[in-house]
């Protein structure tokens, strides 16, 4: 990976949430990198600030609530953290796309498909009419929805869940991206349309060269579609490595967790274990590890110092354990407060 | 959707005849309706022979048959004034009342929805909180008296327009306003908290995903999510606006519907009161029929249904 | 796949919401009141309008009938007069005075009747739906075909003027916004785990009504009532003022602007004190109740 260029690049990204009862650290210091054409999976329990990320990378953060207060992202070689809201909108649908959770509320329901699918070509193309409408047939062929003449005019509530996932899919596909969002994309779905979905998605991103960002809890959907991880655990990035060594050298004990937790087809001898207790609020933090409240083999170190994000052959660990392996600390302690 | 319209159709129709009957019904409320078709200080035998005149010593369900019977074919007999046929005299009213009221229905839309968008766009800003304050007091002016500061600034004071009466659009203006105030101030707040919430729906992430700009997305997308909860309240408002509509045409002077009624009333005319008000319900039951309609077009879930 | 395993055992460790320190109910209102600059006008106009209408007899300068001919039409602030005299000589301010428990008398009243009335018929068209739910929903459908205030108008107009007809006229037309609300909510609730748990246990019926329904109502109708009173009292004005309603001499707000419309070209302040009487009751019921919505029911918020 490291002769190719970085599509995506986050540094020390702090999204903060203002409410109520004061500041809410969302995302705390996140660093990431997607290299042209690969899949990198963003992975952690839900709360843990992957889809905060996300939306601050594509500049939706809800607005006047939520704000980056800190660090930069890097969009083909460009600084995008504070673009204008109308470059942002350049970007946006043409050079980066995302795909959300819900496909049953992610299209609005009183315009046609065509109506909607033909916004960012409108936005981002000087295409005429009947090419536009070209195009989309074109798009909706390509993910596997038959009828596509016809369902152009149709509205969302008469297609199914995995249809309209398909076409979510061929809106963020129609001005060719360099870079895919999908946030849970298969999560609403049922099973065996999860598996469709996937496949499609990846035989896609295949075929147009692009890099996906993917963000789930499913470790599953990780193995099936993921070159590289990175796991996110209280507004940080505690894990970060090749899927392979993930899965067979988890070093964190969160991602070790995670991995126990996870049902095994083949083998069906051991126990699911849990990790006890649940992802804290974001204003719940304190000093120390985020993690040490659950963690199995939290020291007393671990509740008062934050760990850095220590560099091991392999991958990269937020952990004490492993302070001593490798002096190279990849950042300051100072940065996690 | 044809299945729709018929069935619709068929409860207009009970409403109705429900209607109907609740007009006899009222007109019964005080014990002996002869009294009420007469002046107090009438004499004895007057009011006798009256009664036998009007049927109203015959028995109740005779009265009521009589009285939908002749209702149904648009008989409400004849002002006791006039001698005029009743619902004549209030569907000749019509014309003018229609152009107060949708006026004005068409004025606070114009005004509200604007409004109302901005508002929730710049939620909390000092835009929305005037927005805020302004529909708050919109809703606490009695119309009758908006209407009478509005005469006394723009007739009495600056002597622009005139105090009241009809047949121009100069005399539209203060009566259209008038009644328009209430509308504006409860559109707009609707507005405002309905597209709040359609600002916050996935789809709309969606659209700006796709990079669609916002002030497409105010104008296009939300609007027409925000609309079809706004249709139902303008129904519902219909009646309130015809109900405004009778205050603002006595308070000037305006030659509606609501202000031959009110004379009726003070008359104690009754016939004419009696197709009034069942005619103001027969105007209200279409205007939501055909509301309904337009909201099954908007509402492409409902339209395939 | 790992969620479900991972959210199970979650023992959660989180802190109450806020620290509730026992503190009696309507200390932890007054606080809240205190914090909102809208909420607290609200309540201050409905202290004042209340005090005044229920000790207004005592507080009025002048007796509110007393005709003084000599002294008509006197502008605001002389001859001892605050807000000046009307055409009979007669003080306007202790008529506003006396206007007010008009006023107020009317409004509560109403809301009590048409409350209780419009609850228990919701109550009943929502908990035993069958013939008294179409029954009742048929005479709110119908009753919503014709125009509040007309409705009120020619009820009146029938049963004759004078404050208790005012009041029958607007509960009769009133209740139905009731009865609507509380279906709706009984519709709800009884869908409810709570209510289920006590029909399969074989609680009585009425018991589940009174015990379990009926408590879970307060707060819809106290927010919807809230509201309400404000219309009232504009409806009692317009129909006053229409020449329905209080009749003159008994000063109410609606038949003071009846009566001074007809001075619109020499004396403003006639048409304008009551108006201001009015706009500023309604705009302190509003604002309270707007503040109780928010803070009874949050669902509603917006709404």
């Amino acid at each position: 990976m490291g002769n190719r260029s970085p599509i995506l690049e986050v540094r020390q990204l702090q999204t903060h949430f203002r409410s109520g009862h004061g500041v809410v650290k969302a995302v705390n210091g996140v660093d990431l990198t997607v290299y042209a054409g690969e899949t990198v999976g963003l992975v952690g329990e839900s709360g843990c600030g992957k889809s905060v990320t996300s939306l601050s990378v594509m500049g939706l953060l809800p607005k006047p609530a939520a704000a980056i207060v800190g660090g930069t992202i890097h969009f083909a070689g460009r600084d995008i953290t504070h673009l204008p809201e109308k470059q942002m909108r350049k970007l946006r649908g043409n050079e980066m796309s995302m795909i959300f959770q819900e496909p049953m509320t992610s299209l609005n329901p009183v315009f046609t498909i065509g109506q909607q699918m033909a916004e960012p070509l409108r936005q981002h193309t000087s295409l005429t009419k009947r090419q536009i409408r070209e195009k989309m047939v074109e798009m909706l062929q390509s993910v596997g929805i038959p009828r596509a003449g016809q369902i152009i005019d149709e509205y969302p509530h008469q297609l199914s869940g995995g249809m309209r996932q398909r076409v979510m899919i061929s809106l963020a596909m129609l001005c060719q991206p360099k870079l895919l969002i999908a946030d849970e994309p298969t999560t609403a779905l049922d099973v065996t349309i999860q598996a469709q979905i996937l496949q499609l998605m990846k035989e896609i991103k295949q075929k147009q060269q692009m890099a996906m960002l993917l963000i789930t809890h499913d470790l599953g959907v990780v193995a099936e579609m993921c070159d590289r991880v990175v796991v996110m655990y209280g507004g940080q990035v505690v894990e970060s490595a090749e899927v392979r060594t993930i899965f067979d050298q988890p070093r964190h004990p969160y991602t070790q967790g995670l991995l126990a937790s996870m049902p095994n087809a083949n083998e069906r001898k051991g126990e699911l274990k849990a990790i006890p207790g649940s992802v804290p609020r974001p204003d719940e933090v304190g000093q120390g590890c985020t993690f040490a409240p659950r963690c199995s083999q939290a020291m007393e170190r671990c509740r008062h110092d934050r760990p850095p994000l220590v560099a091991l052959p392999r991958q990269s660990c937020r952990c004490w354990l492993y302070a001593g392996e490798e002096e190279t600390a990849l950042e300051e302690v100072a940065h996690a407060t | 959707m044809l299945d729709y319209v018929i069935k619709r159709t068929g409860q207009v129709v009970v409403v109705l005849f429900l209607a109907l009957t609740a007009v006899f019904f009222i007109i019964r409320l005080s014990g002996d309706p002869t009294a009420l078709f007469l002046p107090p200080d009438a004499p004895r035998e007057q009011l006798e022979q009256f009664r036998k005149q009007l049927g109203f010593d015959r028995p109740l369900h005779v009265q009521y048959t009589e009285f939908m019977t002749k209702a149904v074919q648009g008989d409400f007999g004849t002002s006791l004034r006039t001698r005029e046929d009743a619902l004549q005299m209030v569907i000749n009213r019509i014309p003018a009342t229609f152009q107060l009221a949708f006026t004005s229905l068409g004025l606070s839309l114009l005004i509200a929805i604007p409004i109302g968008i901005q508002s929730a766009y710049r939620r909390n800003t000092w835009f929305d909180q005037a927005g805020v304050a302004a529909t708050v007091l919109g809703q606490a002016l009695p119309s009758f008296w908006l209407g009478l500061i509005l005469i006394y600034l723009f007739a009495v004071q600056l002597q622009w327009l005139p105090t009241g009466g009809g047949g121009s659009l100069v005399h539209l203006i203060l009566p259209a306003l008038t009644l328009a105030a209430y509308s504006v101030a409860r559109f707009a707040r609707f507005t405002r908290s309905t597209m709040l919430d359609v600002l916050r729906k996935d789809y709309i992430r969606t659209a700006k995903a796709s990079g669609v700009p916002t002030y497409k997305i105010l104008s296009v997308y939300a609007l027409k999510n925000t609309l079809i909860p706004i249709i139902t309240l303008v129904a519902l408002d219909l009646g309130v606006l015809l109900g405004g509509a009778v205050i603002v045409e006595v308070v000037f002077s305006w030659p509606g519907m609501g202000r031959l009624l009110m004379q009726s009333l003070l008359n104690r005319d009754f016939p004419v009161v009696m197709a009034g008000v069942f005619l103001i319900a027969f105007i209200y039951a279409v205007i939501n029929f055909v509301v309904d309609l337009l909201y099954a077009y908007v509402n492409p879930q409902i339209r395939f249904k | 796949m790992n969620q479900s395993t991972l959210t199970e055992a979650a023992v959660n460790p989180r802190p109450a919401p806020l620290s509730r320190k026992r503190e009696p109910a309507w200390r932890t209102y007054m606080r809240r009141l205190v914090k909102s600059p809208t909420g607290l006008a609200g309540f201050l106009i409905i202290f004042v309008v209340v005090i005044l209408g229920i000790f207004g007899p005592w507080l009025a300068p002048y007796d509110p009938n007393q005709a003084e001919f000599a002294k008509k039409l006197l502008p605001p602030l002389t001859d001892g007069h605050l807000l000046g005299t009307d055409q009979l000589g007669r003080d306007i301010f202790s008529r506003l005075i006396h206007g007010t428990s008009v006023s107020l008398i009317i409004g509560s009243c109403t809301v009590l009747f048409a409350g209780l009335i419009g609850t228990i018929l919701g109550v009943v068209a929502g908990y035993f739906r069958g013939w008294a739910d179409i029954i009742i929903m048929r005479i709110v459908d119908v009753k919503l075909s014709f125009p509040f205030i007309l409705l009120v108008l020619v009820i009146n107009a029938v049963i004759g003027a004078g404050l208790q007809n005012i009041i029958i006229s607007l509960v009769f037309a009133g209740w139905i916004v009731y009865a609507r609300v509380v279906r709706s909510e009984v519709l709800a609730l009884r869908e409810k785990e709570f209510i289920l748990s006590c029909v399969a246990t074989g609680v009585p019926r009425w018991e589940i009504i009174v015990k379990h329904i009926v408590p879970n109502l307060f707060t819809p109708i106290i927010v919807l009532s809230s509201l309400q009173i404000a219309t009232y009292i504009i409806a009692e004005a317009s129909i006053s003022f229409l020449g329905f309603g209080v009749q003159p001499p008994q000063p109410a707000w609606g038949n003071m602007l009846s009566e001074g419309k007809d001075y619109i070209f020499s004396a403003w302040w006639l048409i304008t004190f009551p108006g201001v009487a009015i706009v500023m009751t309604a705009l302190g019921v509003n604002l309270f109740g707007d503040w109780l919505r928010d803070v009874l029911d949050p669902e509603l918020k917006g709404h």
